[in-house]
């Protein structure tokens, strides 16, 4: 039994004859941020996904903070859990996508507070003050009355890291946060992600964004090909990759 | 006009003349004007004028002589029998029957609606037994003519003279007369509310399926319930494309309650056909009974209106003025205008 927070084990996972993750180990530790970097297609958005069982996998085991998700194990089988025990852990693990997904007949407010009071059956008395606290913190509290259309692509973005955060969740996964807006408005949306890496919160980031990865990154992964190619702090996997494969993708993108 | 010119690239277009260093100015001129044309002419002073359209006003003129002379004719025809009509329209027996048209509508809506939305899940479940009983359910219900379904609830103790709660081929717990579970009124509804499932399940299920799949997987990520990711985040969502044809739905049936006058209830159209029976005043009692169906219908679309913009809630930056609010503001405007105005000849 290890101490992460997020641990993969042998993940495999295909679609059809596509083998998109192969065996795919990874632990991360407590108050750590990830970033997850590769080509597109390499199956980054499906191992992230897999991690709140968004995915099925076909081979291996996912554990968030110990717990096995998705599964049950009896003997040496893995049983799949009824659909609202899978909901359960999903609700101590925070998603982040990369189209926000707010839901835009819903205020601001109420999307943040949905997930808590429905998901977590805590009560709203308790959990608006404290929607209101984050709100202010991903600097949108004046917004809480607005809906989400009015809000623009990077405003969306923060609320969806807020109703993400509402859920005191073990681990946030991102899912490629930033490219679906517009180049002026990625700025906001890392400063948050960054201000949330500072106050120790455990991070998975799928991104393109080099930069950010270097500056935030405790640990980056660099997947191709459903394998995990490389991985370490970004000082080594950005600037001296030892890997071909590696060092290719870092010249494409920087 | 093509539009393949249009998704043409830019740089594909022959440089137009003045544009590149064309446009740089030629020595002797004025720099704001390349061409050599004056500079109040360069195009910001144009005043634009709105295309005009001929045939519109031809076409107006044409229907409002149309319109009069049916109007005409509806004044000045004896045959509409006007007297006739006065007389019957709000009768007791009318308006009773009418309460009974409309008691049926709502019933067979809510029934209908709420079996059609559980039969909408069951075909979009991953459950293959669900989404074939589902599937099936339609087929059946679609298929056979609605008054053939009436009929045979109507007649329905006719083939199974009593039903018994017991086990299937085995010991009977008690049993009731068919007759004595529902009268010419139940079977009505019923015949009503299992036929209206079967459409209503397919409106809402192209509704669902409008809904975009990021909001329910987003609803999954966060571990919401799966009734309330169902209730409160895709079907609100689905109800800006099912409310359109649910209100074509609910008209219909509305109307097509007139159907159940073959099982003799005593709803408008029935009582109508009694009274024109009677008295032979056939056209007269006709437009009693449409002037009904009219104003209901009337009625049920303002309301459909409003059920709308509720659920348009986000889908717009803001919200268009209800009619109503319109003319309030139209009218604040006049009244400010007024007063305004008396205060100038005041002083």
């Amino acid at each position: 039994m290890s101490t992460a927070v997020v641990d993969l084990r042998g993940v495999t996972k295909s679609f059809g004859p596509h083998r998109v993750l192969d065996g795919v180990d990874l632990e991360l530790a407590e108050g750590t941020v990830t970033v997850i970097l590769g080509p597109s297609g390499s199956g980054k958005s499906t191992l992230l996904r897999t991690i709140n069982h968004l995915e099925k996998v076909d081979r291996g085991q996912v554990r968030v903070g110990g717990t096995l998700i998705g599964y049950r194990q009896v003997g040496d089988r893995l049983h799949e859990l009824p659909e609202r025990d899978i909901l359960r852990q999903r609700s101590r693990i925070g998603f982040v996508f990369q189209q926000f997904n707010l839901f835009p007949h819903l205020t601001v407010l109420d999307n943040v507070i949905e997930a808590p009071l429905s998901a977590q059956g805590r009560k709203r008395s308790e959990v608006e003050p404290e929607a209101r606290q984050l709100l202010e913190r991903v600097g949108l509290g004046d917004k809480a009355a607005a809906y989400p259309r009015q809000l623009s692509g990077g405003q969306q973005q923060r609320v969806a890291i807020a109703r993400a955060l509402a859920l005191h969740p073990d681990v946030i996964l991102f899912d490629e946060p930033t490219s679906a807006l517009d180049p002026e408005l990625v700025g906001e949306v890392l400063a948050v992600i960054k201000e949330l890496a500072r106050d120790g919160a455990t991070l998975v980031v799928v991104t393109h964004e080099v930069g950010f990865a270097r500056e935030v990154a405790d640990t980056v992964v660099f997947l191709d090909a459903g394998r995990v190619v490389e991985q370490g702090p970004p000082s080594q996997v950005i600037d001296h990759p030892v890997h071909e494969r590696t060092r290719a993708f870092i010249d494409r993108v920087l | 006009m093509s539009t393949t010119s249009v998704a043409r690239p830019v740089g594909d277009s022959p440089p137009v003349d003045g544009a590149g260093p064309a446009a740089t100015p030629r020595a002797g001129e004025d720099p704001s004007s390349p061409h050599g044309i004056p500079a109040h002419d360069t195009g910001a002073g144009l005043t634009v004028v709105p295309r005009r359209n001929p045939w519109t006003w031809v076409g107006v003129v044409a229907v409002l002589i149309l319109v009069a002379m049916f109007v005409n004719g509806l004044a000045t025809n004896p045959g509409w029998d006007w007297p006739t009509f006065a007389q019957y329209f709000a009768t007791e027996t009318i308006i009773r029957a009418l309460g009974t048209t409309i008691q049926l509508t709502v019933l067979g809506t809510i029934a209908g609606f709420a079996l059609g939305v559980v039969l909408a899940a069951m075909r979009l479940s991953h459950n293959a037994f669900l989404r074939t009983v589902a599937w099936a359910y339609i087929w059946a219900f679609r298929s056979i003519p609605l008054i053939v379904q009436l009929l045979f609830w109507f007649n329905i103790a006719y083939l199974y003279q009593t039903i018994s709660f017991g086990l299937p081929f085995g010991p009977s717990f008690g049993s009731v007369q068919t007759n004595d579970l529902f009268g010419a009124l139940g079977a009505a509804v019923l015949g009503l509310a299992l036929h209206q499932a079967a459409y209503a399940a397919e409106i809402i299920r192209g509704g669902i399926l409008s809904v975009d799949e990021g909001q329910r997987e987003a609803a999954a990520a966060l571990g919401i319930p799966r009734h309330r990711q169902f209730f409160r985040i895709v079907l609100p969502q689905a109800m800006r494309s099912i409310l359109p044809n649910a209100a074509n739905e609910v008209i219909s049936l509305f109307k097509g309650t007139s159907i159940v006058s073959v099982l003799a209830i005593p709803e408008l159209f029935y009582q109508v056909q009694v009274i024109y029976g009677r008295n032979s005043r056939v056209v007269p009692l006709l437009l009693v009974a449409t002037v009904w169906y009219i104003i209901l219908t009337t009625l049920l679309t303002i309301g459909q209106y409003y059920v709308e913009r509720h659920f348009a809630k986000g889908s717009a930056r803001a919200l268009p003025p209800t009619p109503v609010q319109k003319v309030r503001a139209r009218w604040a405007g006049l009244a400010l205008r007024a007063r305004r105005e008396t205060a100038e000849v005041a002083r």
